[in-house]
């Protein structure tokens, strides 16, 4: 006879009049992951293309320009400066301007006619990894490139090993396609969770959440009442941000739309839970934010979104299994990018619809033992 | 005993206890239909938890409540369906009208559309809510926020209704006005449960239980209350003594033999004091440090006396044991 959701359908219609009043809030909420989007989409590109080169040729003479011209179209360094001494050339690097030195000795063609190794000097500023990763590895390649047309100019035989590596799913390594499908996840997370932390909070301190236990609303009707706005909200906010990606930034989606709006729907719980969790422990929204922004950090720098959980250190490896965002990342990047399906995903699938139902459960309860009876 | 049915709350030894410190320490009380019945108390005290174990919110640890005839252990849903409750803050939402509000409290308690509409046009009709239907509640003056709290937690047409606080902060003006409206509504059968900390509120209530460290310390009609040997010892009386120097006497009052005690009330002082002391040589001994009497006359005790008295004891009674 007791209805355990009772209440819901008067909790959520007000919730909706809230949503609907303050639509300030409503429309940043939605804005900025927008804007995140476009700031991430477009200004960010990781690869490494026209670092700063400052040249010193010692030699000057043809086979110093062909490997000059070599270096200019591999589209990795733009040449900017050329100097005439060794320390211009360091000069060059410690202030900032170029990233990379590169000494041609004056015996660079000598050596080569007389079929000798010719030495090259690069100098690579080490501040930035990826940079000077990239650096050494198209300078080292150039290198070997070069040494084995010349040693195989006089034969007629054939690369011994030929690699040819394809880059499968994003031929183009375009930034884009990597970043966005992560940031679904976590301006997901951002908003849903803030979202429903900020409105239970509120309640707390306008009093209102006293009231409403002392009448005959049950909790889950409550809780359940106050999500699903905020639920509806995030499938709309996760709708927008495909559309966006798939028609602005033109990312594909490989794989099927509907099985990842389906996998999304746990995900937004456990983002929800998350925002019920905080909620039952801040007392002040400025609390709210800073308990939301400490669930958020995780999500961002332990989820495979910007770096790679397997070069992480064993101790963080173990934690990312712990993040949410990490499985909804996998799911994102596996249907749009790969075009997996659910027997590929199941166990990011089960995986967050276990962690969904987990945190629910905790969330539910120590709302009821912490807000309600405290 | 009376009849539980009689009554909107029976409390038998409610005791609540959090970890090892007891906050409600065996509180027993009655309160009988379409009473008003005062709960004072300092804060911290149990006020809040009281209120919270009738209405079932928080387990008792101890005794038996029964609030409009349910067993508040066996049934808290049932007992929140019928009682009304508005809190200090009058939690109102305030991005929502006053016929928001009002709508959406209707609904939590599950009212039929027809009953929401007819209920609402009366309690507009009776709080006097009708020019202000569509502004939000934020822009409502402390006075109206607070017809319209109790008009929310009304709708649902409960038998008692719990006001924790219900005046803090309002104008002297929608205090007098809300009390006015409180005994309407109790002339129509409905029992109030009101905790406040002003004592002319108090002396308004039929009833009063005044709670002291989780123990109730008084409980009866403001009158039964004043009339209680440990307020007014047999052998004493109370006398207000007018004069224009009131801090000076003060301090000559409390050394003359026979005077008990003694308060500064505005421009005069409230002593109780020996029957053997009759009034003029009072007023002789205060002339002898030149204090110049206006007048001295008999006085009942006030409620205030009465809770400073009953406090005074029971602070002895919880030292003697220690000492």
């Amino acid at each position: 006879m007791l209805n355990p959701f009772r209440g819901f359908v008067a909790v959520f219609y007000k919730e909706a009049l809230h949503t609907r009043r303050d639509f300030g809030t409503l429309f940043f909420s939605l804005i900025i992951p927008l804007l995140q989007m476009f700031l991430l989409g477009f200004g960010i590109d990781t690869n490494i293309r026209q670092i700063n080169t400052a040249v010193y040729n010692a030699d000057g003479r043809r086979e110093s320009r062909e490997l000059l011209d070599r270096l200019r179209n591999s589209d990795t360094f733009h040449l900017v400066r050329y100097v005439e001494t060794d320390r211009d050339l360091t000069d060059a690097i410690v202030s900032g301007q170029c990233r990379v030195g590169i000494k041609i000795p004056v015996d660079y063609s000598d050596k080569l006619l007389h079929q000798m190794s010719a030495q090259v000097l690069v100098l690579i500023d080490g501040s930035d990894s990826t940079v000077a990763g990239q650096a050494i590895n198209v300078t080292t390649s150039i290198g070997l490139d070069e040494s084995l047309r010349r040693a195989l100019a006089n034969s007629n035989s054939p690369l011994a090993v030929d690699m040819r590596p394809k880059l499968l799913f994003n031929p183009d390594s375009r930034s884009p396609n990597f970043f966005l499908p992560g940031l679904t996840a976590i301006l997901l997370l951002n908003v849903t969770t803030f979202l429903t932390a900020f409105s239970i909070v509120r309640e707390k301190e306008r009093g209102t959440l006293e009231q409403l236990f002392v009448t005959p609303v049950r909790p889950m009707g409550l809780l359940l009442g106050k999500l699903l706005p905020y639920l509806i909200i995030g499938f709309f906010e996760l709708c927008m941000i495909l559309t966006f990606m798939r028609f602005v930034f033109r990312v594909p989606i490989h794989g099927s739309v509907l099985l990842l709006a389906i996998l999304s729907l746990p995900y937004i719980f456990v983002s929800l839970s998350l925002g019920i969790l905080i909620s039952s422990k801040a007392n002040s929204q400025a609390e709210a934010m800073q308990l939301a922004f400490l669930t958020i950090l995780p999500s961002i720098f332990f989820s495979g979104y910007i770096f790679p959980r397997e070069t992480m250190p064993k101790f963080f490896f173990v934690l990312s299994y712990f993040v949410p965002a990490t499985y909804f990342i996998d799911i994102t990047r596996g249907i749009i990018l790969r075009g997996a399906t659910l027997v590929h995903l199941w166990i990011d699938a089960a995986a967050l619809f276990t962690i969904g139902a987990l945190l629910l459960v905790i969330a539910a309860r120590r709302f009821q033992n912490k807000v309600i009876m405290a | 005993m009376t009849d539980s049915t009689q009554l909107a709350i029976a409390a038998e030894h409610l005791v609540r206890r959090f970890g090892h410190f007891t906050a409600v320490n065996d509180v027993s009380f009655h309160v009988e239909k379409g009473e008003i019945f005062g709960f004072l108390g300092p804060n911290g005290s149990g006020k809040t938890t009281v209120i919270k174990m009738l209405t079932g919110l928080l387990p008792l640890s101890g005794g038996d409540a029964t609030v409009l005839g349910i067993d508040v252990r066996k049934d808290p849903e049932t007992v929140r369906e019928n009682i009304g409750y508005m809190s200090q803050n009058f939690s109102l939402y305030s991005d929502l009208t006053v016929t928001e509000n009002l709508t959406f409290y209707g609904r939590i308690y599950g009212l039929a559309n027809h009953v929401l509409r007819r209920r609402m046009e009366e309690i507009i009709q009776l709080n006097g809510l009708a020019p202000y239907l569509n502004r939000l509640a934020a822009q409502l003056s402390g006075g109206w926020k607070q017809r319209l709290a109790l008009g929310c937690a009304m709708l649902h047409e409960p038998k008692l209704i719990f006001l924790d606080e219900p005046t803090a902060g309002i104008d002297p003006v929608a205090r007098r006005q809300l009390w006015d409206l409180l005994f309407e509504l109790s002339g129509h059968g409905i029992t109030f449960f009101v905790t406040t900390h002003y004592m002319d509120e108090a002396e308004r209530c039929g009833h009063v239980g005044y709670i002291y460290f989780g123990k109730i310390i008084a409980d009866g009609t403001p009158d039964s209350l004043r009339a209680l040997p440990d307020v007014q010892p047999a052998g004493t009386y109370r006398v207000e003594i007018t004069t224009p120097q009131v801090t000076r006497a003060l301090r000559f009052a409390r050394t003359i033999p026979g005077v008990r005690s003694a308060t500064i009330f505005g421009q005069s002082i409230h002593a109780l004091i020996n029957d053997d002391l009759d009034p003029e040589h009072l007023r002789e001994h205060l002339l002898k440090h030149k204090i110049v009497v206006a007048e001295i006359r008999p006085l009942a005790p006030s409620l205030e006396d009465v809770f400073v008295e009953l406090t005074y004891k029971h602070q002895a009674e919880i030292e003697a044991p220690r000492a």
